[in-house]
């Protein structure tokens, strides 16, 4: 099941080539993830406006901006839960504005999220095999009967999340599986909730503060898992953190966001001292606002 | 961008700051619990006694349940009258229905409260495939081609029913549900009573035949409802842990979370209606051929909260529990609630044993049971003096218990009007128990059991119909103070929306 991800899931859907890579039509290299002039509003309110924003092949991309900055409404209008009012949204070769969230998740798109929202009263393991439920086909009486497809499917679901589980070494190591998710620690939450949305196999992973309430060391370590991930999982990660060092520590290229509006992007050092992310983060400068009176 | 419109949190600190209240309003209750119970701090019992109950936590599932079915067997043997075996034969059903109700509810998290219907869609389909309603000489299926009609007739059903409700939680989905449960009583009551029979219901219905045989004893259907329940329960308990069951709960615990997962969080609601009505309108068939007859009525309201008391009392979410509590509550609430002496001994037999393991030291229990005592020989011998008509009235208690209390409670003439007024102050007593504390609580109990004790004997007990349904409630009532979770039911934390 690890092996051939792609192939079986392009089988499941259909679509065909695009999957294997090199989806047509896009702009620079491989672009995964191709937003374009993407606009949203609720009522008269603009949370996003005319957002370009691309994540390539195994590229890790940071989106920072401020509280309220609509970073999270990125990942919502990406991932379905909201429709964008205008604009598209192109993930490898496919349309998916209009998509709901379960067709999105399993073209391959997967995230987690800023409030933690694990399934809590379900074990560790089942949280992550709930997961494969998109990539498997047993019919129920199958399941019943445990006739040979639900008995393969059940085995790979289990090779599977024992495969995501031990990314994170120790930390959710075999003797959690079957403690039920509350009681995990909050660290540990947000680490199952990065391996049940790796269990999805998806090709974009979208982090949401990932080390949100983890202390330096844990930040330290799961800034070096998430560089780990193009590499080792082969996925693209598009992550929202507030932790400057989590996003210099990982970052192929950083885009800032402020009011809906991109106001930034680049390496992390030239996003950081872009002046508008200064100000957007500060505010203005009061001896510049004086001069400029 | 105005400088006022900028949060005044830098980068940094905004990350630990909204951890920490996230941390802080996260459900925590479960976790204490989940610890305490783990393997080396657990308490057992000393010597051999310890080392089966260990011996008990490590069988499996399907031992349980044979053994459970085994002993549900052999219970006829052991010599159950017409009445104990009716109340056992009611009691499956509506255990096979909480078995149902537990897929949609305690699964998938769906407060249906139209189960009811799916239940009364599987006995007027077996009705109306195994009597004279239709046609000349009436459709006469046997048993192994109507069953699975009507269970795939009620998923069907099932579908069309989750269909407009399907995008709807919490209290519209139990409103809208609640409607098509009253609706379908309303079509068996009023639409083409030619066929349906109306009111008058449809009677002469086949017994369970098929392959020469046919199911014509109540000892017959006892054994085919225990049969049932148990298959039931073993393919239930196999979808539990499938993929299939999975997703049900991970619908019930986090719907947008759910499908980020990739599970399309519609169709898995609309399966697990499917699957509570194919149940539903399997324990109907066999009702509807046990009694040969079907009435609307028997398909209403009071159905439906017996089913969820039982689900709930056993534990919404557990298959156990469901079938354990439904037993449980229909034991109860059919067996020994309708007749005055049974009733009579749950009554005080619960009595005593709340004062028994609730009132500490024994100093106190002695002190109360010796005030009750005393209070109602005193209050019935004033009473009697100054008129003999206010103590007139024997007990309304019959047997031995009857024969006990007729020196001691006050059971006038005339008994309903200071019964009803007795009720009235037995409830504002009864508040004000649970207000005041310590010794006046102590003071207090003693006039609550002895008015409890008149009002039971004036009133409750001649009206079984509206004692059960007190009973059951106050039951439950106990229950979701002292174990929240049921009977067999894990405790949930709540998850934060």
């Amino acid at each position: 099941m690890s092996h051939g991800g792609a192939g079986e899931r392009a089988r499941a859907d259909g679509a065909g080539a695009d999957l294997g890579g090199g989806g047509a039509g896009d702009r620079e290299g491989a672009a995964v993830l191709d937003l374009d002039r993407l606009s949203l509003s609720f009522g008269g309110l603009r949370a996003l406006s005319e957002l370009d924003l691309q994540v390539r092949d195994e590229e890790i991309v940071s989106l920072i901006g401020p509280n309220g900055a609509g970073k999270t409404t990125v990942f919502n209008v990406i991932t379905g839960v909201y429709r964008p009012s205008s604009g598209g949204i192109r993930f490898a070769g496919h349309e998916i504005v209009g998509q709901p969230p379960h067709r999105v998740a399993r073209l391959g798109i997967a995230r987690t999220f800023q409030t933690l929202r694990l399934f809590l009263n379900m074990s560790v393991i089942e949280n992550v095999m709930a997961a494969t439920y998109g990539r498997t086909r047993a019919m129920p009486w199958e399941s019943v009967l445990r006739l040979p497809r639900a008995r393969r499917e059940e085995r790979e679901s289990r090779e599977l999340a024992a495969d995501v589980l031990s990314f994170f070494g120790q930390r959710l190591a075999g003797y959690r599986w079957e403690q039920p998710a509350y009681s995990l620690s909050y660290a540990n939450r947000r680490r199952l909730e990065i391996a049940r949305a790796l269990a999805t196999r998806p090709r974009l992973l979208l982090l949401d503060e990932p080390a949100a309430g983890m202390n330096p060391t844990e930040t330290h370590e799961i800034t070096e898992l998430i560089s780990r991930l193009p590499g080792e999982r082969g996925v693209s990660v598009l992550v929202i953190e507030h932790d400057m060092h989590v996003v210099s520590g990982c970052s192929d290229r950083v885009v800032a966001l402020d009011h809906g509006v991109k106001i930034a992007e680049g390496g992390f050092d030239e996003v950081a001292g872009h002046p508008a992310v200064v100000e957007a983060y500060m505010g203005r400068d009061p001896e510049a606002l004086a001069d400029a009176e | 961008m105005s400088l006022d419109a900028q949060p005044p949190a830098g980068p940094a600190e905004a990350g630990p700051a909204e951890a920490g209240t996230a941390a802080a309003a996260g459900p925590q209750v479960g976790a204490d619990e989940w610890v305490a119970r783990q393997a080396g701090r657990r308490e057992y019992l000393p010597s051999w006694l310890g080392e089966a109950q260990r011996g008990a936590e490590r069988i499996g599932w399907w031992p349980r349940l044979a053994v459970a079915g085994l002993a549900g067997a052999l219970l006829p043997l052991v010599g159950l009258g017409g009445f104990q075996l009716q109340v056992g034969i009611d009691a499956l059903v509506i255990a096979l229905l909480a078995v149902g109700l537990n897929i949609v509810v305690g699964w998938a998290g769906l407060l249906d409260l139209g189960y009811v219907a799916f239940f009364g869609f599987g006995a007027y389909g077996f009705a109306l495939l195994s009597s004279n309603q239709i046609g000349p000489n009436g459709i006469h299926l046997p048993a192994y081609a109507s069953v699975p009609a009507v269970m795939v007739g009620a998923a069907v059903f099932g579908l069309l029913v989750g269909l407009p409700s399907r995008r709807l939680i919490g209290d519209y989905l139990a409103i809208v549900t609640l409607f098509l449960g009253e609706a379908f009583v309303e079509f068996t009551n009023n639409v083409d009573p030619k066929t349906f029979g109306g009111p008058n219901g449809i009677v002469g219905i086949d017994a369970i035949r098929g392959f020469g045989h046919q199911l014509s004893t109540n000892t017959g259907y006892y054994y085919l409802l225990v049969i049932v329940l148990v298959a039931t329960m073993a393919v239930l308990r196999l979808l539990e842990t499938s993929r299939t069951g999975r997703a049900w709960r991970a619908v019930r615990e986090d719907p947008l979370a759910a499908a980020a997962m990739t599970i399309p969080v519609n169709r898995v609601k609309l399966m697990a209606f499917a699957f509570g009505a194919m149940v539903a309108a399997l324990a109907g068939t066999i009702f509807a051929a046990q009694q040969i007859s079907v009435f609307p009525t028997d398909f209403d309201t009071p159905i439906l909260i017996l089913v969820y008391a039982g689900l709930i009392l056993g534990g919404a979410g557990s298959i156990a529990g469901a079938a354990t509590g439904a037993l449980v509550v229909m034991v109860i609430y059919d067996g020994l609630l309708r007749s005055p002496a049974d009733s009579g001994i749950l009554f005080y037999g619960l009595i005593v044993l709340t004062l028994l393991v609730k009132l500490r030291p024994w100093r106190r229990l002695a002190g109360v049971v010796a005030a009750t005592v005393a209070l109602g020989f005193a209050a019935h011998a004033v009473v009697k003096a100054i008129s003999a008509s206010a103590v007139a009235g024997g007990p309304g208690s019959t047997g031995w218990i009857g024969s006990a209390l007729r020196d001691w409670v006050i059971v006038p003439a005339n008994p309903t009007v200071p019964g009803n007024w007795g009720f009235v102050l037995l409830i504002c007593l009864l508040i004000a128990l649970v207000q005041v504390q310590g010794r006046w609580r102590t003071i207090l109990l003693v006039p609550v059991i002895y008015l409890a004790s008149f009002v039971w004997e004036t009133r409750l007990v001649t009206q079984p119909a509206i004692t059960r349904q007190l009973m059951i409630g106050a039951i439950l009532i106990v229950m979701m103070n002292s174990r929240p979770q049921g009977l067999l039911g894990t405790r949930r934390v709540e998850t934060p929306t």
